[in-house]
């Protein structure tokens, strides 16, 4: 029965199928192609690469939820997704120096004691930043699903709190995304302390090394992640589509047409504003959980307010109100940006002087976005649209 | 060494001045016993060469200490000789070489290669050492600034050699101002070296009123001591306090206080280390430490076992005390001492501070002093504080004073505010580049960074904001990308480092009311230009045909322009307005600290908050805002010193509250004008 | 996006294949904040590269160099250090500036045994298979600056200065444990933490200036980094405190540094490194001359730099005593290797991945040079410091344990790679 309503709702948005397609084939071929499977023409870092941008993709799709269905412009969503990064970073880091812990313990003729266990962990963790005990903070990251569950729960919470207290007193518009984006400053300045407990500047590193994994290649964790990723963006995806299809959907598109006008049909607006703003936050805390074990490190660096504001930059220019919008803005934006800022693109010699893109690269992204604001409020996903008959609005 | 006095020999024999001569071959000789402690000196070894040359007294030898402290001194390397460089410049091979004199004689020496010749480089602490030997010298000299030198060394370390030299010195003096500096010198020094109780009483009482660092700085070592311990005090020393461990903490004065109601202060004197004290002392037997209990177990492990204990499972804290006191009572160890002996120890002895000066009445002197000074320096430490919130909200208003006008009067959300900063800020480096006097420069930067940032705002405005009036989050966007444009456009031109902008020397220096109370010339400037741009804004808004459009293009453009009013040239002129003042802004907050391509977004979001939080639409209310955000984030940082970024953290969290119980901010618009 | 992909990859492969020659791998920020230090590096090594080709190249083949640029950007640290292990097949990887970049790079060397120089002064309790320390450990830096405060100034009471990460925080950690077994209190040693690029210093310098209240000499001891010294001077210049009132020793501050920075406030501190460009010796006047004629009259020389300077000329070394460039040969071969230092002693490579080197003092003078005041032996690096009961402990020694974290009470190792 739900099969059929399944197969009926995949007919009747042909786009999710198209999508879902294109993504099961891409990640196949990157699989096959990839150094630790397959015929290795693909470098495991770009396949890191890859993986970190679905990852991006996904929280984009958040982005777009929050702001392109449901017109909440927060500048904070990055700081959600770091957040998720921090708290699996947390497991990654305790469990993989207890093992180690365990394994030097192993030639001390007296068994160690929970005390010296934890003290041990302590100082190999923080001995880095000048401490040694475990803040309490680190109270669950012994415990795996404890602390994954935390992934969800703490920026859950956090989101959760904020957005009561914001859309309670009828903070919106430009009002509220200062707001989140004080918000996202106040966390980065908490984070860069090193008295927060999460290593201030230093951040967690080496999560790339899963726990009691030493021997296995990160040629095959690589792509295990990027295929987890691709599920997780590919499954997003899907619930996302459901989600704004659905009777909840329109209200929320509502909300961003005419706010006033839903309240008076009898709609508790806030909830709404809430739910959504605390879902998006949720996926991209999510997102943030696969992200960092793939890039090896996180610091509070990543949450800084310019990191929220580059997502809103990625959902603008793929085009807001389109999922596949924000999936094309971002992994467009962001492969382009590490493309361009990384050295290999091709400098262009302009006669009178020659344009670096590593200079130039952001000036351009900048005033680019700028026409996109002005000239192209749809983005790339609005051309896209211009094509395809059917979903043009 | 035969050599060197040989080359001294000859310099004797070809002196042209003999008088000088037969004074400096004395000198000569002491230099030459010391030659190596002259060349790499060290405040350790240089005592006694001191000593020496000062006990030589005379004019050479003052000369003598004046060029080494000024490292005017070289030697030759081959011969050690101390010798002057008189003027330097290059050989026909284009080697560098010196022309030389010797350093007593004053005897020229031609010129050496500069490879040939080292200089003598004594470090700080020995030119302060040496600093010290001249004091007498300088003191009876009769140029005014040599007498103000010494008496400068004596602020910084005064010595009971040093008494004699300063009591002539006040004496002679003429100059009042010198004279009552020199006076009180005298009295912080005979509170450290005098001899009299009487006198050093009489020192102490007169210190009541005096806030200076140097007065303190004399009367605190007088309260230094040091923590005893026995079973009853001893009534034959000065006693301080008497300390209960883990409860008394040490006050300023010298007593004991209790601590106070969730303050960080620690006890003078924690459980164990006073447990620690008594072992010390002979009176309780040492603690065996989890160390030295895991090495005895270890040693006695048996086929994996301990006793009867199975090593597997000594895996806790309390397994491990129970089979130690197994092991202890078997093999005649010594035995755990438990929390409670420990106690009960502690609380058996009488812990108490002595005086290191065995006298009462000075120590008690002191103290009493001591309070009343401390008292009035925490009144002016809370002035200070109150000075360094309004300094600091001097400056986020005027980062924020240009948003009041484009944010707050035209309701524009201008993310590229902060960049307008930077401009400005950099448009006075380029000034400075250009114009060499530093007083011109600043005067020529503030109108040039007003017309820069005026044009640019100008064309933000036309190209733009013009499109976007009707849809304030995209202007929240598109001003975005201008922000990260004009930033890495910034990077480009002038480079990630920071440039100076450096300040006139009128603006050097502080205003000091006294050692506790002190503010920066720079930033009383920063406060007085927040002034005038307040003035300058409540003229142009309340006064000026210009500021009636501005409130009349806003409120309803329509109607504006029905009463003959252009609305879009109202718009730009207004934009353009509120943008060059932050480029003034930038000026000031580049003079303050320094001119980075990231300036402008360290303040952005204060700014903001600025203005949301005093209310949007009114001026009185940026300032509002900003005196609040400033004088908050200054009282954080006052409960908890060593931790700026926190305060950061606190104070927007404190306002992300504020916004919840007064969303319109302090100063709320009301009626039509409040409707967004 | 496929294209792009497809083309990467392309990219990718076409750039794994071809050559014989020896690959170095240069590994610091071009852009971003770090891009103003991090850029003379690369330019000193380009230089060194360039003149050891001009000898004759390494085993008879030309050293290539491979510039990438990690932006200032601490993941991309990690992704580029790997491109350059796996995709360019670099032999040997000089880079990193701040320790959060070194961190980031550990993982991906130490899995793909890659061999990394790392040429600036870090905060210790580290000592990796595959990095050679060629910066200052504390004991190399920190502790004979302090020794310096407390022998020569006499200063009783210390205010210790930093900014909030780890070097700073690990390194007074360090100097606290140290000044109190030298018997100062407590109460003697005020410690503060700002942020990076922090500007609003009138308070804090209020605080140190007041902690002269009790008649005992004040010195500051500075791990301020980076841009925040501009503010921190120039706050203390304004409140009348001389370098003979409250003398400040910095770790941080360097030719570089100074380079752009107006020098009046700043005559008469200190700064502690292992090398100065004011050191007399011909091997420095050379480096000195040929480093400004391929750079520009205005460029100066600093610390890191030597260490650059140092490390290229041992790894030479080592590689043509190996034989090879392979990294456990290069690595077996390195050890005890010694190479001329620019301040006129010699350098050598200790068991431990540091080297010995001497350590010196300047004062800042008005033309933004040091005036070098006091230059001790060479003292060898230290990489787990003894200043700390837990690090106490704690011993490297590559060569014959075969162990960068070693417990001599238990004489347990207590793991092969490294904290990350």
């Amino acid at each position: 029965m739900e099969n059929t309503l399944f197969t009926k709702f995949l007919i009747r948005n042909p786009s999710v199928l198209i999508f879902l397609g294109l993504l099961a084939m891409f990640t196949i071929l990157v699989v096959v192609l990839a150094e630790g499977f397959g015929i290795g023409i693909i470098s495991t870092s770009f396949v890191k690469t890859l993986g970190k941008t679905m990852c991006l993709c996904i929280v984009a799709i958040a982005m777009d939820l929050v702001w392109g269905y449901c017109g909440i412009l927060s500048l904070g969503h990055f700081a959600f997704f770091a957040l998720g990064g921090y708290m699996i970073g947390m497991w990654l880091m305790f469990a993989r120096t207890k093992l180690i812990v365990l394994e030097a313990a192993q030639n001390i003729a007296l068994p160690l004691t929970n005390t010296e266990i934890s003290e041990a962990v302590g100082i190999q963790i923080f001995g880095v930043v000048g401490g040694a005990e475990i803040p309490f903070i680190w109270a669950l990251a012994d415990n795996f699903w404890l602390q994954v569950s935390m992934v969800v729960i703490i920026p859950g919470m956090l989101a959760l709190i904020f957005g009561w207290l914001a859309f309670r007193s009828r903070v919106n518009g430009v009002y509220l995304s200062i707001l989140t984006q004080a918000m996202t400053l106040a966390l980065a300045l908490y984070l860069f302390q090193n008295d927060s407990g999460l290593r201030g500047n230093n951040g967690l590193s080496g999560l790339q090394n899963l726990p009691g994994m030493d021997d296995i290649s990160q040629a095959y964790i690589s792509i295990w992640f990027f295929i987890a990723s691709a599920f997780a963006l590919g499954i997003i995806y899907l619930l996302s589509y459901l989600f704004v299809s659905s009777k909840l959907g329109n209200i929320i598109r509502g909300i961003r047409d005419h706010e006033a006008r839903i309240r008076f049909l009898g709609y508790d607006v806030e909830s709404y504003k809430l739910f959504v703003f605390t879902l998006t936050a949720v996926i991209a805390a999510a997102a943030g959980a696969l992200y960092y074990p793939q890039a090896g490190i996180i610091n509070p660096a990543e949450l800084a307010p310019i990191a929220s504001i580059y997502l809103a930059v990625w959902v603008a220019i793929g085009g807001r109100g389109r999922l596949y919008g924000a999936v094309i803005g971002a992994a467009f934006v962001s492969l382009l940006s590490s493309y361009l800022t990384g050295g290999q693109a091709p400098d262009i010699n302009l006669g009178f002087t020659v344009l670096k893109w590593t200079e130039w690269w952001l000036v351009f992204l900048g005033f680019s976005f700028v026409a996109v604001t002005l000239y192209a409020p749809k983005g790339i996903g609005g051309m896209i649209d211009l094509f395809s008959s059917k979903e043009g609005k | 060494m035969i050599r060197l006095l040989f080359s001294f020999l000859l310099v004797l024999s070809v002196l042209t001045a003999p008088q000088r001569a037969i004074a400096s071959s004395e000198f000569i000789e002491i230099l030459n016993k010391n030659v190596a402690l002259i060349q790499k000196s060290s405040s350790k070894t240089v005592a006694p060469v001191l000593a020496e040359i000062q006990s030589y007294g005379t004019r050479i030898a003052a000369d003598f200490l004046k060029d080494w402290k000024n490292k005017e001194l070289f030697f030759i390397k081959e011969s050690s000789r101390i010798i002057r460089v008189d003027s330097t410049g290059k050989n026909e091979d284009g080697k560098k070489i010196v022309t030389i004199s010797d350093a007593v004689t004053n005897e020229k020496l031609g010129t050496r290669l500069s490879k040939d010749v080292k200089q003598i480089k004594p470090n700080s602490g020995v030119r302060a050492k040496i600093a010290s030997a001249l004091v007498p010298v300088l003191l009876a000299s009769e140029n005014i600034q040599d007498r103000q030198e010494g008496l400068d060394t004596l602020s910084r370390d005064i010595k009971s050699s040093h008494l004699e030299p300063l009591k002539n010195a006040i004496a002679a003096e003429r100059n009042e101002d010198l004279k009552t500096r020199m006076e009180q010198a005298y009295i912080y020094a005979s509170i450290t070296h005098g001899e009299n109780e009487d006198e050093i009483e009489n020192a102490i009482f007169s210190l009541r009123d005096n806030l200076s660092l140097e007065a303190r700085a004399a009367l605190n070592p007088l309260l230094s001591s040091r923590v005893e311990v026995g079973k009853q005090t001893d009534n034959s020393v000065n006693i301080a306090r008497i300390i209960i461990p883990d409860v008394t903490v040490k006050n300023a004065d010298g007593s004991a206080g209790r601590r106070h109601f969730l303050s960080s202060e620690k006890p003078e004197l924690t459980l164990l280390s006073a447990y620690q004290m008594l072992v010390d002392a002979g009176y309780a037997k040492p603690l065996i430490t989890p160390h030295m209990r895991d090495e005895s177990l270890t040693s006695h492990i048996i086929d994996g076992r301990v006793g009867e204990f199975e090593v597997v499972e000594l895996n806790t804290k309390e397994a491990r005390d129970m089979a130690y006191t197994f092991l202890a009572s078997e093999k005649n160890l010594p035995a755990l001492i438990s929390a409670q002996t420990i106690e009960l120890a502690v609380a058996g002895h009488v812990f108490y501070a002595v005086y290191d000066n065995p006298s009462k009445r000075i120590t008690n002197a002191a103290s009493e002093v001591l309070s009343v000074i401390n008292g009035k320096v925490l009144i002016f430490k809370l002035l200070d504080l109150a000075l360094d919130g309004l300094s600091l909200a001097s400056i986020y208003f005027l980062a924020a004073i240009g948003l009041a006008i484009t944010f707050g009067v035209m309701r524009v959300i201008n993310m590229a505010h902060g960049e307008f900063i930077m401009m400005g800020a950099y448009t006075g480096y380029v000034i400075q580049l250009l114009i060499p006097s530093y007083t011109v420069s600043i005067l020529l930067a503030i109108p040039a960074a007003f017309c820069v940032t005026f044009f640019a705002g100008v064309l933000l405005e036309r190209v733009v904001i013009r499109h976007l009036y009707k849809r304030p989050l995209e202007t929240l966007l598109a001003t975005f990308g201008i922000s990260i444009a004009l930033q890495q456009i910034a990077k480009n031109i002038f480079g990630t480092q920071a440039r100076p902008l450096t300040s006139p020397s009128w603006l050097d220096g502080a205003f000091v009311v006294n050692d506790v109370l002190a503010i920066s010339n720079i930033r009383i400037a920063i406060f007085v230009l927040g002034l005038l741009f307040l003035g300058l804004l409540l003229y142009v808004m309340t006064r000026t045909r210009f500021g009636l459009e501005t409130r009349a293009v806003t409120q309803n453009p329509a109607m504006a322009a029905s009463m003959g009013i252009n609305p879009e040239r109202i718009n730009m002129l207004t934009f353009g307005f509120g943008s060059g003042i932050a480029g003034i802004a930038g000026v000031a907050i580049g003079l303050f600290s320094k001119v980075t391509s990231e300036l402008g977004s360290d303040y952005i979001v204060q700014s903001f908050m600025t203005v949301v939080v005093g209310g949007v639409g009114n001026i009185w209310g940026t300032l509002a805002g900003a005196a609040m955000i400033g004088s908050l984030q200054k009282g954080i940082e006052w409960f908890n010193p060593s931790n700026t970024l926190a305060a950061q953290t606190y104070m927007i969290i404190f306002i992300i509250l504020f916004i919840q119980f007064k969303p319109r901010g302090i100063f709320a618009l009301k009626g039509r004008a409040a409707e967004d | 996006m496929k294209n792009i992909i497809v083309a990467s990859a392309i990219m990718c492969s076409v750039a794994s294949q071809a050559f014989a020659d020896i690959k170095v791998g240069i590994l610091h920020s071009l852009s971003g904040s770090m891009a103003i230090s991090e850029t003379t590096l690369k330019d000193t090594m380009l230089m060194l590269i360039e003149e050891q080709n001009a000898k004759g190249g390494l085993l008879g083949e030309k050293l290539v160099p491979v510039v990438v640029d990690p932006a200032s950007d601490w993941p991309l640290f990690a992704e580029k250090a790997r491109e350059l292990l796996t995709v360019s097949d670099v032999d040997v990887m000089f880079g990193c500036w701040t320790s959060v970049s070194r961190k980031s790079v550990l993982p991906v060397i130490e899995e793909l045994n890659g061999l990394l120089f790392y040429p600036v002064q870090y905060e210790g309790e580290e000592s990796s298979k595959n990095v050679f320390y060629t910066g200052a450990a504390p004991n190399q830096q920190a502790i004979p600056a302090t020794d310096y405060f407390l022998d020569e100034l006499g200063v009783e009471k210390f205010a210790l200065l930093g900014t909030d990460y780890v070097y700073p925080r690990t390194t007074n950690k360090i100097l606290e444990q140290y000044l109190k077994d030298k018997g100062i209190s407590e109460s003697d040693i005020f410690v503060n933490y700002t942020p990076f690029a922090h500007s609003d210093w009138s308070k804090i310098v209020a605080d140190v200036v007041a902690l002269g209240a009790d008649g005992k000499k004040v010195g500051v001891i500075s791990t301020i980094n980076g841009d925040a010294n501009v503010g921190f001077y120039k706050e203390l210049a304004a409140a009348g405190v001389s370098a003979d009132d409250i003398p400040v020793v910095a770790f941080s501050v360097g030719e570089e540094e100074l380079s752009g920075l107006d020098t009046t406030n700043l005559v008469g501190h200190l700064a502690a490194w292992n090398y100065f460009q004011s050191a007399e010796s011909d091997l420095n006047e050379e480096f000195i001359a040929s480093f400004k004629a391929k750079m520009g009259d205005e460029r100066v020389t600093n610390d890191p730099m030597e260490a650059h300077y140092i490390g290229f000329n041992m790894w030479v070394q080592a590689v043509e005593k190996a034989g090879t460039t392979d990294v456990d040969a290069v690595r077996e071969s390195m050890y005890g290797l010694t190479a001329p230092n620019l301040t006129g002693g010699v350098a050598e490579m200790l068991p431990n991945h540091h080297l010995s080197k001497p350590v010196l003092i300047g004062e800042i003078q008005a033309d933004g040079q040091f005036d070098i005041i006091s230059q001790t032996e060479e003292v060898p690096g230290d990489a787990w410091t003894d200043f700390l009961p837990e690090s106490a402990v704690l011993m490297s020694d590559w060569k014959d344990i075969g162990c960068g974290m070693y417990n001599t009470e238990t004489s347990t190792c207590i793991q092969m790679k490294s904290i990350y």
